[in-house]
């Protein structure tokens, strides 16, 4: 009960926090760590961690890993408690149990909201250290002495004052028949031997010889693989099929039909491939077989013009910009963005009467079991999930449509079956970051100096579908982290009116969520009030941040390494944007190259990034260049469009990313610290946007209120 | 008839229809999955193999297409000294996230190393941009593949 209470406390401050300011995740609390084992073979104190008989620590993973280096962290954590070497682990991935592997705010076994690491800092941390305080009193009885004589070190416990030593692996049974201590003491920092290191990932040396598996890997002893289409339009439902070319294509076992998706299920996927080309397919397309983007996006735009739910409010801000010396208003609208992992969508199952079993990689694994269990009527117990290693996820995985959908054409299929998806599946039937139009009211004073901000966001609920206790009162607490920035002013409003997209065109989380939406649009307009003021973007962020002395510190220590001073010859720029989210602070300095033709070339990112403690300072470096280049891409290039209810883009050739060509070059700092550890995954690609159109601004003059990024606005003409 | 493939220096024999591509073959039929599928049409090089010593899409690649044809996947690129010292220096810059890409990344660059032992940036640049990543670990790519040129050379002057 303990556990469940310190839960929804937790749970309740973290979403007051989000409430009214806008995001941040506060973990500051001890979660007790459940799921002892009753087999009395092994020392298994908890959920996390195994010690047998011969020695073998295995330790499971609740936190998935999609390249963000994850089991490394996660085995960092651990180690330092059990004071054991890294290379003594053996790593498993977590099945799925809600009971034993949620994340302690999200309240589901979820790896996402660049959280992962804030979730296990502590429950892996006391699993670690439960278990070398048993195996320390297991040695202090055998030997009769204090256990606050004994030291454990490298899997051993060590007597100090007489030199005795006892393996792990020998006090197995002894400290398994002992009582789990509680309250045990976590390591002081300044002790830390893995934690805070740049130690090698666990994760990367079969992923340079073709051993690692992912999802798309599984095979399973008899696998058959299908190629599906979906409906094109969204929404829409089969309606006939001829298959007869189809079976006859070399290979084809079966055609399975179900309610708005057709499978071929083959021998091997390129049969599997030719026979779905050749189904003669007619679809019900539906109610939104008209929709096209325009149509979307004008129902944004009313939505602009409509009242909405007010989220955040502090003072008066109708009092201020009647009282204002002047007044700035901008409106921003943000694209469909599709997430493009490079290991497209796929899932293996196998339907027996008694049970399933499912071979995948997922970000939200008990969700997987429940979908599954959902679509086969089958109670939870009864299903088994392997996870995978992830080809990227970036929030698509935090979606688990593509597991009910194989357990669905699995069902009718004697014996396992692999689905992949095309690329072009894979990009028309995502579930996309939608659309958002963002309008800002700023008052300002005779001496151009804000007394309010007003920010009205027109856009999804993805949190009142994907996790409910996110969405309150009408409000979505993703869509409007950060709406106001870390920015001191003296009044401020931020409303909400929402806006899903027609029934069918799903709808979910992007790299950096709310901040990778927010954070464009309060840079930008920060930036803009600099000049209008005639002062220096930096001048003036720092006069606004002067109750922000992490994001401040972040900030100045970029635009020095960014020699921010330096000039520029004509044609090129420099920008710069923050942000506070994920428990982290960064700043970036981009440099940009314009050209006459308006073409954008990102040079250059300086980074700064205080997350607090860096667990792994190497992997925060490499999460801030991931995701950077992640931003860059969708800055440049990111947009789904739709015409007659479907996607208009479908492979790497109408969805463009950055290649290495294009790649700036990025160079993050990640500035020593002691606080708690903050998340890294995304606030590297939501600060990007602004950090590259501000220095488009700087290069041309010309503001982007829109994305992505268009080169014929930026035309010499 | 079925056909004879060499992969890795070991004959298959795989019943599969001449125009199936290569990717499919070994992933599905010869059982090989260290070779990635990402985009099915040649934009990515998540599938990129040696054919001969010559790197290829293996997604377009047809099996009926290879003949006698030797085939190295990355299951083998420690098989040679650049492999190698590629291997290697992935692993010292940790250039590796997601690592889904990577196969394809490295079989890319072997090519690149064995035609061009000091390459420049641009001529990296110009090889590795088939090679999309979603990671964004490009830079270190570049960097990797300069340490494993300069290991190379090192140890060929040493020797």
């Amino acid at each position: 009960m303990r556990d469940q209470e310190s839960n929804s406390v937790s749970r309740r401050a973290f979403l007051a926090s989000a409430a009214a300011v806008g995001g941040g995740l506060l973990i500051g609390f001890r979660v007790p760590v459940a799921g002892a084992s009753q087999d009395t073979s092994a020392l298994a104190p908890n959920a996390f961690v195994r010690v047998d008989r011969d020695g073998r620590i295995k330790v499971t993973l609740p936190y998935v890993e999609m390249g963000q280096g994850a089991y490394t962290a996660q085995a960092q954590l651990l180690a330092e408690e059990l004071e054991v070497d890294i290379e003594q682990l053996t790593l498993e991935h977590a099945p799925p149990n809600e009971a034993l592997y949620s994340h302690p705010v999200f309240g589901d076994q979820i790896t996402g909201g660049s959280a992962g690491l804030r979730g296990a800092w502590e429950p892996l941390r006391i699993a670690g250290a439960t278990t070398r305080v048993l195996l320390i009193n297991a040695a202090a009885r055998r030997w009769r002495v204090n256990p606050k004589t004994c030291i454990a070190e490298r899997g051993e416990v060590v007597h100090a004052r007489s030199g005795r030593r006892l393996k792990y692996s020998e006090l197995v049974d002894a400290a398994a028949r002992l009582p789990a201590p509680e309250n045990v003491p976590l390591k002081s920092p300044a002790d830390f031997k893995l934690v805070g290191k740049s130690v090698k990932r666990v994760d990367t040396p079969d992923k340079v010889n073709g051993r690692a598996k992912f999802g798309i890997d599984a095979a399973p002893a008899g696998v058959k693989f299908a190629a599906v289409a979906a409906c094109p339009v969204f929404g829409g439902k089969l309606g006939s099929l001829d298959d007869s070319a189809a079976k006859a294509v070399r290979g084809v076992r079966q055609i399975v039909r179900l309610e708005d998706t057709v499978a071929v299920v083959a021998d091997h996927t390129w049969a599997a491939r030719k026979g779905l080309a050749a189904l003669k397919i007619k679809w019900n397309e539906g109610a939104s077989a008209r929709i096209d983007t325009k149509q979307l996006m004008a129902e944004l735009d009313a939505g602009l013009d409509q009242e909405g739910v007010v989220a955040v409010a502090k003072g008066d801000v109708s009092a201020a910009e009647a009282g204002a010396a002047s007044s700035y208003e901008a409106v921003f609208r943000l694209p469909m963005l599709a997430h493009l992992a490079m290991e497209p969508i796929n899932c293996t199952a196998h339907v027996r009467k008694d049970g399933c079993e499912i071979w995948v990689g997922c970000q939200r694994l008990a969700l997987a079991r429940r979908m599954a269990a959902e679509a086969l009527g089958m109670p939870a117990e009864k299903i088994t999930i392997h996870n995978h290693l992830l080809g990227g996820g970036f929030g698509r995985r935090l979606e688990a449509d593509y597991v009910a959908q194989a357990v669905r054409i699995a069902r009718h299929v004697d014996g396992p079956v692999k689905v992949i998806w095309s690329r072009e599946e894979d990009v028309q039937h995502d579930y996309f970051r939608y659309h958002n139009h963002s309008r800002v009211r700023v008052a300002l004073d005779a001496q151009q100096a804000p007394v309010s901000f007003s920010h009205k966001l027109v856009g999804p609920a993805v949190m009142a579908r994907w996790l409910p206790v996110f969405f309150k009162d009408g409000v979505d607490f993703d869509i409007i982290s950060v709406a106001a920035g870390a920015y001191s002013w003296p009044n401020v409003r931020v409303e909400y009116v929402r806006r899903d997209p027609p029934t069918g065109l799903n709808f979910g989380n992007w790299r950096g969520v709310g901040a990778s939406r927010n954070a464009f649009i309060v840079e930008s307009v920060i930036d803009d009030l600099a000049r209008r003021a005639g002062s220096d973007p930096l001048a003036y962020r720092r006069k606004l941040l002067a109750g922000s002395p992490r994001l401040l510190a972040v900030l100045d220590k970029a635009v020095e390494l960014a020699n921010w001073e330096s000039p520029l010859p004509p044609g090129r720029g420099r920008g710069v944007a923050v942000l506070d989210d994920f428990g982290s602070y960064v700043a970036q300095v981009a440099e940009v190259t314009v050209g006459r033709n308006g073409r954008v070339r990102v040079d250059r990112v300086v980074c700064v990034v205080d997350c607090g403690l860096a667990v792994n300072p190497d992997i925060v470096k490499a999460q801030m260049e991931g995701g950077i280049i992640y931003g860059v891409s969708a800055a440049l290039y990111g947009k789904i469009t739709v015409a007659n209810g479907r996607i208009q883009q479908g492979n790497f050739d109408d969805c463009p990313v950055v290649r290495m060509q294009d790649a700036p070059r990025i160079d993050v700092h990640v500035i020593p610290s002691g606080e708690a550890p903050g998340g890294v995954g995304e606030p590297g690609t939501a600060v990007v946007f602004p950090a590259v159109t501000n220095a488009i601004f700087a290069a041309t003059g010309k503001r982007v209120f829109e994305l992505p990024i268009d080169a014929t606005q930026l035309r010499i003409s | 008839m079925p056909t004879q493939i060499n992969v890795n220096g070991a004959m298959h024999s795989v019943d599969v229809d001449d125009d199936t591509p290569l990717l499919w073959v070994l992933r599905d039929v010869v059982g090989l999955t260290g070779t990635k599928f990402g985009c099915g049409v040649a934009l990515c090089g998540a599938c990129t193999v040696h054919i001969d010593g010559v790197p290829r899409r293996s997604c377009i690649t047809t099996v009926g297409s290879i003949g006698n044809a030797s085939i190295r996947t990355i299951e083998t690129l420690d098989a040679n000294p650049i492999g190698k010292a590629l291997q290697k220096a992935w692993l010292d810059l940790e250039v590796v996230q997601c690592g889904y890409c990577q196969s394809g990344q490295l079989m890319s660059a072997a090519a690149l190393l064995a035609g061009n032992p000091k390459p420049s940036d641009a001529d990296i640049d110009t090889v590795m941009s088939g090679n999309i990543c979603r990671c964004g670990t490009y830079g270190r790519i570049r960097s990797a593949i300069k340490q494993a040129a300069n290991q190379l050379g090192s140890s060929q002057e040493s020797a």
